[in-house]
């Protein structure tokens, strides 16, 4: 459980988080979701003690981080792409964590094994990948066996089969009942791991809610039909109070009437249906619609993806 | 270091014409950086194959899931000091670096020491006996240590800044949230290893020294007067450097300026000071840790007026250490990591 109260974060004069107030709850993946440069890194350092709040408190377990007994063993996070030396073997990097903690010798060689760097155990983690590195800290989160993980951008540099891997374990987590947070520029990723999302921009809470819920309420939500008898299918439907747009294909987009009252109109027309269908906006354009105002590297910003999270 | 070359040299016979004691003295130096510069050059061939292990797939995570569950409850009590000493410990002796600084400190240490006995050795029947009276073998022993104190410096600001370069220190707080515990931990584990190397080397350089300044040249004992003193306090000296290195790197974060901030007292201050004004400059340079070191080396001839007496010397550096560490340890509770 991670409870954020107010927390806020001056650099100097720019405000990097703004009075955010948050829970994040166990057995679910909790998405955090922001442009680059909303604070999200910001906001886990924070919750790591690694910077302290201009104002707010958070708490992790209902416990400053500084107070916990065995912080490893209770928080585990991956902030950054490569939290390591790189003249340090893996197996080294991972072996100083644990003894920090007290945590028995093995549990390096398990996490190595776990993330499929045993191989390379023993050589520098310079020379590593920036996937292998990614690796290396999602080792590094998981060392303590902690009740409560951060992934700050888990994803970055994994190839397509190590994307599906983070997907698997992250779900993996939360279905222990772990508490896990993890943070994303990009909504289609978290659409797929994620249940609960934290939505932040420029430093603000814009929402808290679930995935469903936020595609629920999408404005763009709309019933497309095709149909041969179109013109007289589209006065039927503005009856029954439906908003009209006609597609440079010939469907109709209709808007206030969803797919069930489209159908029975058209069967009370006796109009032949060539499709019915409930379309979605994705969850990227729901994003991009709740965060417009708050983009603050417009055309900075490209859409690619962002290079390990800049500290 | 201009105060410890001058002090060599006043301890220093010198004369034209390298006898093959200095040719011995050499080779030993030559042997080390061959060494040191081929181990290198085999370790950057090894690094420069960036290397690739192919994630776990998904399917496979499945079983391999359950290794995440420790299988054990969470103890009583908190992480203690003794388990961040031993975390310390291992960084410490797991970078390359560590084992780098400390063969150069044995081959400055040992090989300059030795090419200047040797040479003595080898002039001393064509030097003017006048000069023989004011030799000082204990000094002239121990050149090479206080060349070495560069390295040990080296190691001392890396122990600290190669956690920010790297973003370590993320890591080492996100495990161990105490920031003066570890920096504590950080401090005695590291201190503990200056102090005994450092040690070692200062006997080390001293007994073959003294071997190689055989008959007719004069050489020292422990016991000859102050000599003990000059091996044990230059030992110490070069640890109290690196401590006070390793408090530069906490409060500076960086190498590049801990480490041209080390130097610069080291090398740049002396020459600063020495532009003052005379009687300035004289009240100015007994606190120079140079000035300091000379003093702790000298077993023979009058005491220099403007100097510390070597103990209290010693024990003013150690304020110094003491006290950049202090500022080192307030900025880094107040900092963000």
């Amino acid at each position: 459980m991670i409870e954020a109260r107010g927390l806020t974060k001056h650099y100097g004069a720019k405000v990097a988080v703004d009075g955010l107030t948050f829970d994040v709850r166990p057995g679910v993946v909790t998405g955090f979701l922001g442009p680059n440069g909303s604070g999200k890194s910001t906001t886990m350092r924070m919750i790591m003690g690694l910077d302290a709040p201009t104002r707010g408190s958070v708490t992790v377990n209902g416990q400053r981080f500084g107070d916990l007994r065995w912080p490893l063993r209770e928080v585990g996070a991956l902030l950054e792409a490569r939290a390591f030396h790189p003249g340090r073997t893996a197996r080294a990097h991972l072996t100083m964590l644990a003894q920090t903690n007290r945590l028995p010798a093995h549990r390096v060689d398990d996490l190595l094994e776990l993330v499929g760097l045993s191989a390379v155990a023993d050589q520098r983690a310079g020379k590593f990948s920036l996937g292998m590195g990614q690796r290396l800290g999602i080792a590094a989160a998981l060392l303590g066996d902690p009740g409560v993980l951060l992934f700050d951008e888990p994803v970055n540099g994994l190839d397509p089969d190590g994307i599906r891997w983070v997907r698997h374990l992250l779900r993996g987590l939360a279905g222990e009942g772990r508490t896990v947070f993890v943070s994303s520029h990009l909504m289609s990723e978290m659409s797929l791991t994620a249940d609960e999302v934290v939505i932040i921009g420029r430093g603000r809470l814009i929402e808290q809610t679930t995935i469903e819920d936020l595609l629920a309420r999408s404005a763009h939500q709309f019933v497309r039909v095709r149909s041969p008898q179109a013109a007289a299918l589209a006065p039927a439907l503005e009856r029954e109070g439906a908003t009209l747009t006609v597609e440079d294909d010939g469907s109709l987009s209709v808007r206030g009437l969803d797919a069930p009252d489209v159908g029975d109109v058209a069967a009370a027309l006796g109009a032949t249906l060539h499709e019915l269908s409930t379309q979605s906006a994705s969850l990227e354009e729901a994003f991009m619609e709740l965060t417009d105002a708050s983009i603050e590297y417009r055309g900075a910003a490209t859409d690619g993806p962002h290079p390990a999270a800049a500290p | 270091m201009t105060g410890l070359l001058a002090a060599a040299h006043a301890g220093l016979v010198r004369h034209a014409g390298p006898g093959h004691g200095l040719r011995l003295g050499l080779l030993v130096v030559v042997v080390v950086i061959v060494v040191v510069v081929v181990l290198i050059q085999r370790q950057r061939r090894r690094d420069r194959t960036t290397m690739e292990v192919a994630s776990p797939t998904a399917s496979g995570a499945g079983p391999a899931l359950a290794t995440v569950g420790l299988g054990e409850p969470i103890p009583p009590g908190r992480y203690h000091f003794t388990d961040l000493v031993r975390a310390e410990w291992t960084k410490l002796r797991t970078v390359r670096s560590t084992t780098w600084t400390l063969l150069v400190t044995v081959a400055l240490g040992l090989g300059i020491s030795a090419i200047a006995t040797a040479e003595t050795r080898s002039h001393w029947a064509s030097t003017p006996s006048f000069q023989h009276v004011g030799f000082d073998p204990t000094a002239t022993s121990l050149i090479g240590i206080f060349v070495a104190q560069f390295a040990v410096g080296a190691l001392g600001v890396l122990a600290m800044s190669g956690e920010y370069s790297s973003g370590t220190i993320r890591a080492t707080f996100s495990a161990a949230p105490s920031r003066l515990r570890v920096l504590a931990a950080k401090l005695l584990v590291f201190g503990l290893l200056a102090v005994v190397f450092a040690e070692v080397v200062a006997f080390a350089s001293f007994f073959l020294g003294q071997a190689l300044l055989t008959s007719p040249a004069t050489h020292a004992t422990l016991s000859s007067p102050g000599a003990l003193r000059a091996v044990v306090g230059s030992g110490l000296f070069v640890a109290a450097l690196g401590l006070l290195a390793l408090g530069l790197a906490t409060m500076m974060r960086f190498t590049a300026a801990a480490l041209s901030t080390f130097v610069g007292i080291l090398l740049v201050a002396p020459l600063i000071v020495q532009a003052l004004p005379t009687t300035l400059s004289q009240d100015i340079r007994r606190f120079l840790p140079d000035r300091i070191g000379a003093t702790i080396l000298t077993t023979t001839g009058p005491h220099n007026p403007f100097a510390f007496s070597p103990w209290v010397g010693l024990g003013v550096l150690a304020l110094y250490a003491l006290g950049v560490n202090v500022v080192g340890a307030i900025l880094l509770t107040r900092r963000d990591a």
